[in-house]
């Protein structure tokens, strides 16, 4: 699984990193870091999750 | 078996039936929608589509790709006018009727406008239509905009008028902006920022009525005496939830739809979204959340519940969190403050407009609110969906 995130897209709202604190974190200058490109199989749910909940729709999971 | 019916294609409705295919229903759903289109995602309304940076077609449900998937019957131009909870039967605007097995009410809430005649140039913001025809009217260069109502709408409404470069006087008739979701005290800080970036602000003002030049408005005559000068004003007084088709129907009604805290509102009809007030079990107390995250939570929620069936049924406890964007600062609000909750800054200061105050009442966190501190936000989420504790909240961002 590979975690692509759209830089144009994303606000930086933290959303995904409610969800996924992992694989998101947004730090204090306020951009969004990508902690693990390729989580491990166990993370699927939860990134999924973040995919699905991410207000800009910037997030995408591949296989 | 009758298919299972959700009324309202927004978020709160397309939740639910995402909800329901994954919980394993593979039986008809049958969605019915006012608009003649499905709707389009609503935050960039009063941000980015009326500020002619986003297109409208980029201004999507998260769901609108998935309705192929998810096998969804989208019935668009139909609007439900009478439902009779007893047998599940619901009259639509075309004349027929169609019966349901479950029914969502996902229809959400409507702009309320002034009294008075319709005139050009009055604008509410709910729907892609109702900001592209804002959109063409800023475009002829109105001398000012008045904004009635410093919700957040009116605010965001107020901030991307101001980035486009035109005059806007923001009218509030309570004391501070955004007082239903945010304690006065940060409400202050919301009125400072707008007249920092050359808004005229007049708070604790009521609205006596527009006033007219023919069939066009030209200002706004305020309580005071004053008139405020403008060819454009946008209303923003908050909305109510779309309820009027259910009079009669057996469906409890108060502030929107009654749920109790599974979000049932009777045997086989439950509500989610803008539209239904529930008990949310986390803060012992009943809401109703008009917010965007919220209804995706609420949809999918109610989908839960609707295919529980006869059985209890899951409580929805939920920590309601949204956002706004106004100039550069990016505001979020995770809890739900009360007017009068002590505020506390535990992190960075008003004067920076860079801060996390958090909102108290005796031993507990009611809320938090961030201005451009995201991280600490969700982070302060987080904790709070644990316990409304305030201990952990101060220790967590001190
Ligand atoms: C301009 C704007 C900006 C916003 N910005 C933010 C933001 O920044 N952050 C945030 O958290 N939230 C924001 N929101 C709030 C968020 O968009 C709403 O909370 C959300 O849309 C609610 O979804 P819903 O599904 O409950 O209802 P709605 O989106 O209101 O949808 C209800 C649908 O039901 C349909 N309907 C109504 N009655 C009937 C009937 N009788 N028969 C058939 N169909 C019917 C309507 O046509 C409508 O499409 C904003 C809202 C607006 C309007
Ligand atoms: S949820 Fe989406 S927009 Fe928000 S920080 Fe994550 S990727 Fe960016």
């Amino acid at each position: 699984m590979k975690v692509v995130v759209n830089f144009d897209l994303c606000e930086s709202n933290a959303v995904c990193m409610g969800i996924a604190p992992e694989v998101f974190e947004v730090r204090d200058d306020d951009f969004l870091y990508v902690l693990q490109e390729e989580p491990a199989e166990e993370l699927r749910g939860k990134v999924e999750e973040a995919a699905r909940r991410c207000p800009k729709q910037a997030i995408t999971v591949e296989d | 078996m009758p298919p299972i019916v959700v009324v309202g294609a927004s978020l709160a409705g397309l939740s639910a039936v995402d909800a329901v295919r994954s919980g394993g229903h593979d039986g008809d759903v049958v969605v019915l929608e006012a608009a003649a289109a499905l709707p389009s995602d609503r935050p960039p309304l009063s941000k980015q589509v009326l500020a002619g940076t986003m297109e409208p077609s980029a201004a999507h449900q998260p769901l609108a790709g998935r309705l192929d998937e998810l096998a969804v019957d989208l019935r668009l131009g139909l609007r439900v006018d009478h439902v009779d909870v007893a047998g599940l039967r619901l009259d639509l605007s075309d004349g027929s009727s169609l019966s349901a097995s479950g029914l969502v009410v996902a229809t959400g809430a409507s702009p309320r406008t002034l009294p008075g005649p319709p005139l050009a140039g009055v604008h509410v913001v709910r729907t892609l239509d109702d900001s592209l025809a804002l959109r063409r009217d800023l475009d002829a260069g109105p001398d000012r905009v008045a904004v009635i109502g410093a919700g957040f709408i009116g605010a965001e409404v107020a901030a991307t008028c101001r980035g486009l470069g035109l005059e806007v006087t923001l009218i509030e008739a309570a004391p501070a902006p955004m007082v239903r979701v945010l304690p006065e005290a940060v409400g202050a800080f919301v009125a400072d920022l707008h007249r920092a970036h050359g808004v005229d602000v007049r708070l604790g003002v009521g609205v006596e009525g527009l006033v007219a030049d023919g069939d066009r408005v030209r200002g706004v005559a305020l309580a005071d005496g004053t008139t405020v000068d403008a060819s454009v004003v946008v209303v923003g007084i908050g909305v109510a939830p779309d309820v009027a088709w259910l009079e009669g129907s057996g469906v409890p009604v108060g502030n929107g739809v009654t749920c109790d805290e599974t979000c049932l509102a009777a045997p086989g009809v439950v509500a989610a979204g803008d539209v239904a007030e529930w008990f949310n079990p986390h803060f012992g107390e009943r809401m109703r959340v008009e917010q965007w995250e919220h209804a995706i939570e609420h949809g999918a929620a109610a989908g839960r519940r609707l295919l529980a069936g006869d059985g209890p049924g899951e409580p929805f406890g939920s920590v309601p969190w949204f956002w706004s964007d106004q100039y550069d600062r990016k505001l979020q609000l995770a809890g739900r403050p009360a007017a009068t909750d002590e505020v506390h800054v535990l992190e960075g200061s008003l004067e920076e407009q860079r801060f996390v105050a958090a909102f108290r009442r005796g031993e507990r966190c009611t809320g938090v609110l961030g201005v451009n501190r995201p991280r600490h936000v969700v982070q302060a989420r987080m904790r709070l969906t644990e316990s409304l504790d305030w201990a952990p909240i101060e220790e967590l961002l001190s």
